[in-house]
């Protein structure tokens, strides 16, 4: 034991001894090795080339957020001052005060949360029904079905619209959620079938014999649904659910135009059609403020961009792994 | 006792008519996707069929209802020949497409393609590129842009936009110059890109790089040998997804223009004009993903090229074979019957 010990020692003092006289022969050889790398590691210089690239258009990538968050904390005199340029020199909250006021954040954000929460229920609902059919069952012009759901994603929504909206005129429908609802329904929400084909996705990598082995067993078609693929296909929802979240909170064209009306007002509102109209709100909130509002300047519009923004920063941030995660999961990329 | 019975005796009709089962499946699957076939109906072929109907007339709105009155293909001409924006607005939408999503795409891959090697912080940087796709939405782009947040404060973007202004006719500058105004936020569009090319480049196989550089292939041979061919289908799906974007985003001018016809209090214009401009839209939009997926499409890869060339040299020199084995044969004959005179 004590033999190997000392066996190990000298091999070590002698791999130092080594080491050092390597290192102390420094070459020009070595250096080339060192930055440009062998077939086993990579060079110092593409590593240095590739974070400094890296780091550098992912500073320019978060500038205008950077941007916006240093302008909204400004007050008017450090945006007129030319020697601030990104710190403000006081954090003035006054901004913040005046376009949270001006865009009624509270109440838009809760009509927010419901615009594009509940149709985003809607769309988990019908696409993941739609899509177990299409990937479980074999029928006469799947095929079609496929090509068509195809389609309807490249083709614009401007060409359905007008007469949509004079469809939901006659329904009664125009100005409510359920012009939102309904479509969402019968599958044919905002980016719908980008849905339905994740889920088709999701559903043919679901091993046939479970559920032909559920069905020996005495499940329906309904049950080998909800029991046996509904549950597997977890990361396919949750993909669904925060995409069809966050791209019906940022819709704004279909949103004014169906929900919150574009000439005469509905209630509906939310924070990105409040930002959309935030001049003419802005301008009808400060002649009704009893003293205190100031004109519309740049640090009060970046305020009111970070409002509406921040809810769904928040959200990512806490949910960030399931973002970043979400496209790996979908198998999108094929196997 | 008897459902037992009935079920054995699916299970033997099953057995003597083997279409049963799946005639029912086929059933079953429809009752599946009738939400979507309904959906279809009323909300995808009524309205293209409508939207069809109206661009062909005027409709005015009379406190009685719409008043329709068929004007033929009147709106389309108008819209071609005398309205003031359209033409030019999508004009410079086919443009600044056809130039920005090249862009945003090899953006995308250059990215994807730097996150792919052995990068400490992946997590980070996935972070701050994905960003954009949660807060990107027409109204905030239009508030970052009009403050001037949107271009690369550290590029002298004037001296570009007028350098292009200078060489290029006026028609194709502005586009493009506007393109480079707003540099950040069309690099903006590329976070589900980036994700989408760096979840296939992690999927291509690793042993094809390492047989790769046994044979000698440096890196730069492997990403236009393995990496690209091997992504080509995802290069075309993010191409059509950016056109896609572009086209619905709210920043689009013409769906704003569309939009504002469609309200317009004005005789000519209104729910047919806007409808006619709509389909006018579409068609062009359409359009440009064929355009894109022919480019993609019509390229063959370079292996079956190189097959092809190999088996049509191979069949020249058959038949050349073949030429020079009847000529022998031939020459043979000949000889023989000579000799045979001779003799």
């Amino acid at each position: 034991m004590q033999k190997r010990e000392k066996e190990n020692k000298q091999n070590s003092t002698n791999g130092q001894a080594v080491a050092v006289a390597k290192r102390s022969k420094f070459n020009k050889d070595k250096f080339r090795k060192f930055m440009l790398g062998t077939k086993e590691k990579q060079g110092f210089l593409k590593v240095f080339c590739i974070y400094a690239l890296l780091i550098c258009i992912g500073f320019i990538y978060v500038n205008p957020i950077l941007h916006m968050i240093s302008r909204s904390f400004m007050s008017l005199n450090d945006l007129l001052d030319s020697s601030v340029n990104w710190i403000p020199s006081a954090i003035d909250l006054s901004n913040y005060a005046q376009a949270a006021k001006s865009m009624d954040f509270w109440s838009s954000l809760g009509k927010s949360i419901i615009i594009a929460g509940v149709p985003t229920i809607c769309n988990l609902i019908s696409c993941s029904i739609i899509g177990y059919g299409l990937a479980r069952f074999e029928f006469p012009g799947r095929g079609a079905v496929l090509g068509i759901i195809l389609f309807t994603f490249i083709l614009p929504s401007q060409i359905t619209m007008i007469s949509t909206y004079l469809l939901y005129t006659n329904m009664g429908i125009l100005g409510t959620l359920w012009a939102f609802i309904l479509p969402a329904l019968f599958g044919m929400g905002i980016n719908a079938p980008i849905f339905i084909l994740i889920f088709w996705q999701f559903f043919r990598q679901v091993p046939k014999v479970l559920i032909e082995a559920a069905q020996i067993d005495g499940a329906g078609y309904l049950k080998s649904f909800f029991k046996i693929s509904l549950p597997s296909a977890a990361p396919a929802i949750i993909t669904v659910s925060l995409f069809s979240f966050v791209w019906y909170w940022n819709e704004s064209y279909l949103t004014e135009l169906y929900v919150s009306g574009v000439k005469v007002k509905t209630g509906w509102t939310s924070l990105v059609i409040q930002l959309d109209n935030f001049a003419t709100n802005y301008s009808a909130y400060a002649q009704t403020a009893t003293g205190g509002a100031t004109r519309l300047n740049e640090s009060i519009n970046m305020a009111g961009t970070m409002l509406s923004v921040l809810p769904l920063m928040l959200m990512y941030f806490v949910l960030q792994r399931y973002f970043v995660e979400s496209i790996d999961r979908t198998g999108i990329t094929g196997e | 006792m008897s459902k037992k019975v009935s079920k054995e005796e699916k299970k033997n009709r099953k057995k003597v008519k083997p279409g049963r089962l799946a005639k029912r499946e086929a059933l079953v699957g429809i009752a599946f996707i009738s939400p979507w076939i309904i959906g279809a109906l009323m909300f995808l072929i009524y309205p293209l069929v409508m939207s069809f109907w109206y661009s062909l007339n005027n409709i005015r709105i009379t406190p009685r209802g719409l008043m329709f009155r068929n004007v033929g293909i009147g709106n389309f001409t108008q819209i071609l020949m005398a309205d003031v924006k359209f033409p030019v607005t999508l004009a410079d939408y086919v443009i600044s497409t056809i130039a920005s999503v090249p862009i945003i795409v090899v953006f995308a891959l250059m990215i994807a393609i730097m996150l792919n090697q052995d990068v400490k912080g992946r997590g980070i940087f996935r972070l701050i590129f994905f960003l954009p796709v949660i807060i990107v939405s027409g109204p905030i782009l239009g508030m970052l842009n009009d403050e001037g947040a949107g271009s690369v404060t550290a590029i002298d973007i004037q001296a570009i936009t007028k350098a292009i202004e200078d060489t290029l006719p006026g028609s194709i500058a502005e586009p493009i110059s506007s393109l480079f105004e707003n540099m950040i936020t069309i690099l903006w569009y590329s976070g589900v890109q980036i994700l989408i090319f760096l979840s296939s480049l992690q999927k291509i196989d690793r042993s094809m790089y390492e047989a790769a550089k046994i044979d000698g292939g440096s890196g730069w041979e492997c990403f236009w040998k393995i990496t690209l061919p091997t992504i080509k289908p995802m290069i075309l799906l993010n191409c059509v997804y950016t056109i896609v974007f572009i086209s619905n985003n709210d920043q689009n001018a013409i769906i704003e223009l569309i939009k504002n016809s469609m309200f317009s209090g004005t005789q000519e214009k209104g729910y047919g004009y806007a409808s006619a401009m709509a389909w006018l839209y579409s068609i062009v939009v359409l359009l440009i993903v064929g355009l894109f997926a022919l480019a993609f499409v019509a390229q063959k890869d370079v292996y079956a090229k190189q097959v092809k060339k190999a088996k049509k040299a191979r069949k020249k020199e058959q038949r050349e074979l073949k030429r020079v084995g009847r000529r022998s044969a031939r020459h043979a004959k000949k000889r023989e019957r000579e000799q045979a005179k001779q003799h």
